[in-house]
């Protein structure tokens, strides 16, 4: 994990002490919201529905058990003791007071955290693979690189006043868990034929009111332009955006109204221009910072205890073949623990669950934690004898939901619970779906199946690349929630399809049930995922499961 | 002919915890949405809108909300401002815990 040096804590401490100050000076009257909420913004705080917010980065979702610790204190301490994990690798803690979030920042700041660039118009958190250093089909660590852009883009004076927010996610295999493509710029590491490692990057990715997959800007950059030729795309970006019309300022816009070989050629002059400034020190940086990623010292251990449990325990074989991901060393596993339980908040963990994690991560998985952007938390270097012990644990505090990846995997924005930009309940609707699928005890059957809402166009539910999407609006004074088909957010990246009229809030359930049972009628076998079946049959079969009537009034 | 106004009251947050207030009759800031003044024409609306922006120091994005009036007071009319009342469906936490 990397570990700040004496510059980078100088500059987290410079800077609270600064927002201290600001906070002050908000409180005595000297400062208006409208001179404090840019600063607040800079500081990851939001002021919500129900009161603040604060948004703290776990730079590509990597946390140890420390810090996971410190993040529980805080959630005892200065909120209701509990936090919210995020699509984009944060956590949110939904009611500090002004006064105290001075002193949050300084307990984060002592655990080597911070809430820069969570908000505003900058490079926000960069986010990467949640399996990063585990996954057995991955080309590198991308954390490393990730750290470089983190490092980079905190703080960096021409990127501090972008035309919008701006989002980098990095990834190093083939299959995408990162959801590259809908990102303002993706790299992806990879290998080119002569085996030398460089970067696929991606640019103009982005959900929101305006969704696009991200188009190929290179298909292999050198390792040692990376810094470089980022800085081209963000300046072209930042010289070409719109900044008329707050809808098209995102950089998707500038690529999509431009066209993606103008952008490019925009991008190689730039680019030409500043590759002579960067002496390689950034390559030197880059060097260090691996440095601080060491694969974990391996142990060598007899499976047996693994082997027993799965043979005689049908509780954790199934939390085992649901919930286990392969690593790279055959004797270990990635171990998802679902924040997910039934009818819980997506997301949502107690601050004693958040303690249970830290203290597995610690005795069992070489004090490593990661959270995803599917929001749950994972332990990933598990030797497979610790497994058994593992799942006890996590049983005994309701996080042994063995649903990594159904339809009770819900990815949920907060909604209209919490979110002043929402337009309609969000966790809602995740609870109760889950709570019905469980019921008809379907969701095995049923197999992989991503499902995700958003409480508004935002989409910070990932709605349009789930294989079932749902959005939330306010249609003429009460909730309504449209349905979309077949979005995907792998790396065979698709928005998916509006299905028809939207449902009241109470008829929704029941849709997705129909949907659903829809499938199940017309998949060729069970090995037949959903968003197979809808690749294969296109939308009409699905529809006619959701929206029955129009079906038959047609056919009379 | 002119639009008819709907009833509106002003409302905010309470700059130090963020919770949900209302302008009352006499000046006051309440967390009952049934204190709220209801204002019954567009003017006075405008009126006690710039009276709370005067207000900065103690509250954060005052605006008016459309209200009705109810036994007890003015009532949201819009599910917004009803969960603003209240607080999140998934816990019990906001103003519904200290009811």
């Amino acid at each position: 994990m990397y570990k700040y040096n004496e510059f980078d804590e100088a500059f987290v401490r410079e800077r609270n002490r600064q927002f201290a100050n600001q906070v002050e000076r908000r409180i005595d009257g000297t400062l208006t919201e409208e001179e404090f909420r840019p600063l607040r913004l800079m500081n990851g705080l939001y002021l919500q529905l129900h009161a603040y917010m604060l948004r703290v980065a776990i730079p590509y979702g990597t946390l140890d058990s420390a810090k996971m610790r410190q993040l529980a204190m805080i959630a005892d301490k200065f909120d209701k003791g509990y936090g919210h994990f995020t699509t984009r690798q944060n956590i949110q803690y939904n009611w500090p007071k002004l006064p105290e979030v001075p002193a949050i920042l300084d307990a984060l700041a002592d655990v080597e955290m911070h809430a820069l660039q969570t908000s505003g118009n900058t490079i926000r958190n960069v986010t990467s693979d949640h399996f990063a250093g585990a996954a057995a089909d991955e080309i590198a660590d991308p954390r490393p690189v990730a750290e470089l852009l983190r490092q980079w883009s905190t703080d960096h004076p021409e990127f501090q006043f972008l035309g919008r927010k701006f989002k980098f996610a990095v990834g190093a295999s083939e299959h995408d868990r990162a959801v590259l493509r809908a990102h303002d710029v993706a790299v992806q590491i990879v290998k080119n034929d002569a085996g030398e490692t460089g970067y696929k990057i991606f640019v103009g990715g982005g959900l929101g009111r305006t969704p696009m997959i991200g188009k190929v800007l290179t298909d292999f950059l050198p390792a040692k332009d990376l810094l470089p030729y980022c800085e081209a795309i963000l300046t072209v970006y930042n010289t070409l955006g719109r900044r008329d019309n707050k809808y098209k300022a995102r950089i998707k816009i500038t690529v999509h109204e431009n066209g993606i070989d103008e952008y490019r050629r925009l991008v190689d002059e730039q680019f030409a221009l500043i590759r002579p400034t960067f002496s390689g020190v950034d390559q030197e940086m880059l060097k260090e910072i691996e440095g601080h990623f060491p694969a974990p010292t391996y142990i060598n251990a007899p499976l047996d205890a693994y082997d027993a449990a799965y043979e005689a325990d049908p509780v954790f074989r199934a939390w085992a073949d649901t919930n286990l991901s392969a690593h790279k060393n055959d004797n270990y596993a990635i171990a998802t623990i679902s924040i997910k339980a039934h009818g819980e908040t997506p997301g949502d963990a107690t601050s004693e669950q958040m303690r249970v994690m830290a203290d597995l991560a610690e005795e069992y998985a070489h004090n490593e934690l990661r959270i995803s952007h599917e929001q749950n938390v994972i332990l990933p270097h598990v030797h497979k004898s610790n497994l058994p012990a593992i799942h006890a644990r996590l049983k005994e505090h309701g996080l042994a939901t063995a649903n990594f990846g159904l339809i009770s995997d819900i990815i949920a924005c907060p909604g209209m619970d919490y979110c002043a930009l929402a337009t309609a309940r969000s966790i809602p609707v995740a609870q109760e779906i889950a709570l019905r699928f469980d019921e008809l005890k379907l969701e095995h059957e049923i197999g992989e199946l991503k499902l995700k809402i958003s409480g508004c166009i935002n989409a910070c539910g990932h709605h349009h690349v789930g294989h079932i999407g749902i959005l939330g609006l306010d249609r003429a004074g009460v909730e309504n929630y449209q349905i979309t088909l077949g979005g995907d957010g792998s790396e065979n990246a698709a928005v998916g399809e509006r299905a028809g009229p939207g449902f009241a809030y109470d008829e929704l359930v029941p849709a997705i049930e129909r949907l659903i049972k829809g499938y199940l009628e017309v998949r060729e076998d069970a090995s037949e995922t959903f968003i197979q079946a809808y690749r294969r049959l296109g939308s009409a079969p699905f529809k006619a499961a959701l929206y029955p009537d129009a079906t038959k009034k047609n056919a009379a | 002919m002119a639009r008819k106004f709907t009833p509106k009251v002003v409302t905010a947050n309470d700059l130090l915890d963020g919770d949900v207030i209302y302008l009352t009759a006499t000046n006051e800031w309440s967390r009952d949405h049934a204190d709220a003044q209801l204002i019954e024409d567009e003017a006075l609306a405008e009126e006690r809108l710039a009276h709370a922006a005067g207000d900065f120091a103690r509250l954060v994005g005052p605006y008016l909300a459309d209200a009705v009036a109810g036994e007890n007071g003015p009532e949201p009319v819009h599910f917004r401002e009803a969960f603003r009342t209240r607080g999140p469906s998934n816990y019990n936490h906001g103003k519904q815990a200290e009811a």
